[in-house]
């Protein structure tokens, strides 16, 4: 696949995080959120379309996810995925950590690279 | 969904991650072909983004946390085929795991339906035996009139009978024969919860002297005299020449053997009986009888009730109740006995036996992985799990352990009843022994065990990752990680080896210390027989009964092979019980029956001496002439005379005998002791004295009561087979409706008492056998092992000049270590365990130095006889070609 320099490919971990803060949004199938993440990330974000359903399922294995079958905007059966009540805690402390941990990294990684190297 | 999706979920979820992948991929090549791509562009360009959908997929089901079954499953498949791709090393395994789990199983069903099955009678919990406990006994028999007093006065109980075994001639139906009976209280099925087939049980009116006599048959004698015809009530059967109108008939398969009743032939109620000391109230006559508890009432109240109720009659009758109580016994633990140690030992033994088993296919599964240590190391190089190597190693395992567990509930379903039939006086229940869900539960918890107790160890040890070293040594295998544990496996066989073969060893001791027992008569060649007169005997005189037994002894006597003959009432060693009081003449009278003397009664002719070969010590034994008409004479045992006139003579001493209408015999003899009890407990028993009276004296009474029939014991020469043909000829020769029962030879009478214990001995003896048999093979194997293993080293030694022997030396060294360090913890363990099993023992130690010994010395020998041929082999090594296989 190729890739060009502006877009990313998902830190270890993230995916997860990011699933459940899109469907926090409501009800949404898979390919939805592929296209969700890449639009809130102004196309920057490349979702691995191979982990994603790994993900999904993992996550409902550990109910943070339910799934339902609803037509599609274009007619056809999609699997829906909602968060649970488990999920949505999941996501507020999940969502805390993530931000107190980018908080300290940037600060350790505050300033120029300049001398460094 | 349709109903065979609800039931395999795995395949909707199947369905459903198709379905939506498939959205996934066609959405996304639906907003391709929007942006203005060609169809193919579109679905090219959208499988290369989406990647693998079947790699997906897989990632996917990881997820479902149903992927352990699955690997299960692939995991037994594979450990099923690579078991049958080996069918030697299969075979082996499965047959000696089949071995010790068939064992196993099969002690375990008979304990299961001994012991864990609860009687089959409703509320069984609630069910006592009731015996009356005195000085002597603590089970005895209950007096009639005590249980009449007993049954009134109780709070406890909802119901209480007694009952007692009796044998009535049938007769006008047929062949005169004999059919067992119960003389039995009313009520005694209802408190049992058991009802009669057809018709009912006694009414208390019918359970009064003097009144109708009537009887309840059993539904054997039912189908097999009248056919099962269901008109039988009303009618009537002739029973020691009286006639019983048929009242009931009690359905088969009562399995109760308790003292005082069993399943019988005929049922009657106990005033029928016409026994004129019924109503003694000091005489046992052999009842014994059953309660049932009232709702929320324990076994400790009612003993303590029953205590109250004792305590007034003996303050009311102290002549006969002084010190006499109640003895209850929960009726689960009388029909039991003392089977339950004696069953627990065997199944520690039969536990002993797969143990080695285990061991055994442990060892095996260790010399096979050492050689597919290759095979792992390769798999975990290619990203194998420890835990994942592990599982595939238990799988197999367990495969085995449930194969030998299949293979070894087949001889258990058909041979443990079969085996049970050989050996009837050995465990109680016998008949209810089979295969349930709980004999199948343990079958199947002990497989599974099994196979992970010996799978584990290997598995551990094969898995260990040290992949690197597996696959440089090339073919070679693993030697050194594995032999130790080969070797601990070598010394906890020769330990569970030695603790079963002292076990064994201990039992055989006690019962050959047992045949050396003096029983204090000789058993060989003696026969006892009853006779049950006919009918028309009942109406005879005392003078004619006298005349008519003569005649019938002269009768027998005069057959050839007969040797000497006797009557025998009253008791016979070992085999019947009847004790009676007396005081000693010149002393007053006891106020009580208490501090009577108490002796056992043999009212026999005078040649009883000859036919049972008692030593006489002094004085002379009974003759000819002491008859209805000279003074009455007795003959005491050397107990008695010890017991009673301790430093004096008791001959030309004279006695009263209490239930012999108050007469008063002298003593005239002294006979050598007899050991009524059985060769083990005799000398622990309080009462033991004994004496001998005539027949021919017996009192009008005791005479009037032995009409119905005799009991007799004869020497005989030649086949025990002979002499009863020729005495059944002789009796039918007398009458037709004379019926010769209940013939039995004495030595058959004396090892019957030791049937548990023989039965104990020839179970741990083939146990340990086994046990012996499979540690040799597993010794055997793990040396040729070994051996094999070091060909290299001992070709190295050889070239570098050790002589054959030394390597010969070398490989029995080892094997002599190992087995004697298995020895010594044998014998610590040994120590500890045997001494659970001192119920069983008789005369000896459990910690018996001379049997410890010699069972160490045999395992040690038949050890090195093990590795006799590995050690030859290891000495014929020649070193060229031990080098060259490098």
């Amino acid at each position: 696949m190729k890739k060009t320099d502006d877009t990313f490919d998902l830190p270890q971990g993230t995916l997860d995080l990011l699933i459940m803060r899109v469907v926090a949004l409501g009800p949404i199938h898979g390919y939805a959120m592929v296209q969700r993440i890449q639009q809130m990330s102004h196309e920057t974000l490349q979702v691995q379309q191979g982990s994603l359903y790994p993900a999904l399922h993992r996550l409902e294995y550990k109910k943070l996810l339910t799934s339902s079958w609803r037509q599609s905007e274009t007619g056809r059966d999609a699997k829906y995925y909602e968060l649970t009540a488990k999920g949505r805690a999941h996501l507020r402390t999940e969502t805390e950590n993530w931000k107190r941990l980018t908080d300290m990294v940037g600060l350790i990684l505050k300033g120029t690279l300049e001398g460094i190297s | 969904m349709n109903w065979l999706q609800r039931l395999f979920p795995r395949r909707r979820m199947e369905i459903d991650l198709d379905k939506e992948l498939r959205f996934h991929f066609e959405s996304h090549v639906a907003d391709k072909m929007l942006s203005g791509m060609s169809e193919s562009e579109a679905r090219r360009l959208a499988r290369l983004e989406f990647g693998g959908i079947e790699q997906i997929k897989e990632d996917c089901r990881e997820t479902w946390g149903t992927m352990w079954l699955e690997s299960l499953v692939q995991d037994v498949r594979f450990g099923a085929r690579l078991l049958v791709k080996n069918p030697g090393f299969t075979a082996v395994a499965v047959l000696t795991l089949a071995l010790g789990i068939c064992g196993n199983t099969a002690i375990f069903s008979v304990l299961n339906g001994v012991l864990l099955n609860p009687l089959p009678f409703p509320h069984p919990e609630q069910l006592v035996s009731v015996h009356e406990s005195k000085p002597n006994f603590d089970q005895g028999a209950i007096s009639y009139p005590n249980f009449l007093d007993w049954r009134w006065n109780n709070r406890s109980f909802s119901a209480m009978a007694v009952g007692r075994r009796w044998s009535f001639s049938m007769t006008g139906r047929g062949d005169a024969e004999q059919v067992s009976a119960n003389f039995i209280s009313s009520g005694y099925f209802a408190i049992l919860g058991v009802r009669p087939l057809l018709g009912r049980e006694f009414t208390q009116d019918e359970d009064q002297p003097g009144a109708l006599p009537v009887a309840m048959i059993a539904e054997g004698l039912w189908r097999r005299k009248f056919d099962g015809a269901q008109g039988i009530l009303g009618q009537t059967i002739t029973l020691d020449g009286k006639s019983y109108s048929i009242i009931g008939v009690v359905p088969a398969a009562l399995h109760l053997n308790i003292p005082g009743f069993r399943e019988q032939d005929v049922y009657a109620p106990i005033p029928q009986w016409g026994n004129n000391i019924l109503m003694e109230r000091g005489a046992g006559l052999g009842f014994h009888g059953i309660a049932r508890l009232r709702p929320g009432v324990t076994i400790a109240q009612a003993r303590a009730d029953m205590d109250r109720v004792t305590r007034n009659l003996s303050a009311v009758y102290p002549e006969s109740d002084r010190g006499v109580g109640a003895s209850l016994v929960p009726l689960k633990d009388q029909v039991v006995g003392n089977s339950r140690q004696f069953l627990l030992v065997l199944l520690a033994a039969v536990g002993f036996v797969l143990l080695i088993a285990c061991v055994n296919v442990a060892s095996l599964l260790m010399a096979r992985s050492a050689a597919r240590a290759r095979e792992f190391a390769v798999r975990s190089a290619l990203g194998a799990s420890r835990r994942r190597v592990v599982r595939q190693l238990l799988s197999e395992s367990l495969l085995l352990g449930m194969a030998g567990g299949a293979l070894g509930l087949i001889p258990t379903i058909w041979g443990t009843q079969a085996a049970l039939k050989s050996l009837p006086a050995a465990v109680p229940r016998a008949i209810e022994i089979g295969v349930d869900w709980r004999v199948l539960a343990f079958t199947l918890i002990i497989s599974l065990a099994a196979g992970v107790l010996f799978g584990l160890a290997p598995a551990w040890k094969t898995s260990q990752p040290d992949a690197n070293r597996a696959l440089k040594e090339g073919g070679r295998g693993t030697s050194g990680a594995h032999s130790g544990v080969l070797r601990s496996f070598v010394v906890a066989e020769m330990a569970i080896a030695l603790v079963l073969l002292t076990g064994a060893a201990l039992m055989v001791r006690s019962l050959m210390k047992l045949w050396n027992v003096d029983p204090g008569f000789n058993p060989q060649n003696v026969l006892t027989f009853s006779i049950s007169t006919p009918p028309t005997m009942a109406q005879a005189s005392l003078d004619a009964t006298r005349a008519i037994y003569r005649d019938m002894s002269a009768r027998f006597a005069s057959i050839n092979e007969v040797e000497a003959l006797s009557r025998t009432w009253g008791a016979v060693p070992m085999a019947e019980e009847d004790d009676q009081l007396f005081w000693i003449d010149g002393q007053p009278k006891p106020a009580n029956n208490r501090d009577m003397g108490s002796v056992f009664d043999y009212i026999v002719d005078p040649d009883y001496l000859r036919v049972m070969q008692i030593p006489l010590l002094r004085g002379r034994f009974l003759t000819p002439q002491d008859d209805e008409h000279a003074p009455l004479v007795t003959v005491v045992d050397e107990v008695f005379a010890r017991k009673y006139f301790p430093g004096q003579d008791p001959i030309g001493k004279r006695i009263h005998l209490v239930y012999n209408s108050g007469r008063t015999a002298e003593i005239v003899g002294i006979v050598a002791h007899v050991k009524q009890w059985g060769l083990d407990s005799d000398d622990n028993q309080s009462l033991r004295a004994g004496y001998y009276l005539p027949c021919t004296q017996a009192s009008d009474d005791f005479l009037a009561g032995m009409r119905s029939g005799t009991g007799f014991v004869l020497r005989y020469k030649g086949l025990p087979q002979h002499i009863l043909e020729s005495l059944r000829t002789v009796n039918k020769q007398m009458s037709s409706e004379q019926v010769l029962f209940g013939e039995q030879t004495m030595d058959s009478i004396v090892s019957d008492t030791m049937a548990t214990r023989r039965f104990a001995m020839i179970l741990l003896g083939s146990f340990a056998t086994l046990a012996l048999l499979l540690a040799c093979v597993g010794i055997y194997g793990v040396m040729a092992y070994l051996v094999s293993e070091r060909t290299q080293e001992l070709g190295i030694r050889m070239a570098l000049g050790a002589k054959r022997s030394d390597v010969l030396l070398l490989v029995f060294t080892d094997g002599a270590r190992l087995a004697a360090m298995g020895a010594t913890i044998g014998t610590v363990g040994a120590i500890g365990l045997t001494r659970l099993m001192r119920q069983l023992l008789f005369n000896v130690s459990p910690t018996d130095p001379v049997v410890i010994a010699a069972v160490c010395m045999l395992l040690m020998m038949v050890a090195l006889a093990a590795c006799f041929v590995p050690a030859r082999r290891a000495a014929s090594v020649e070193p060229i070609l031990a080098l060259r296989t490098e």
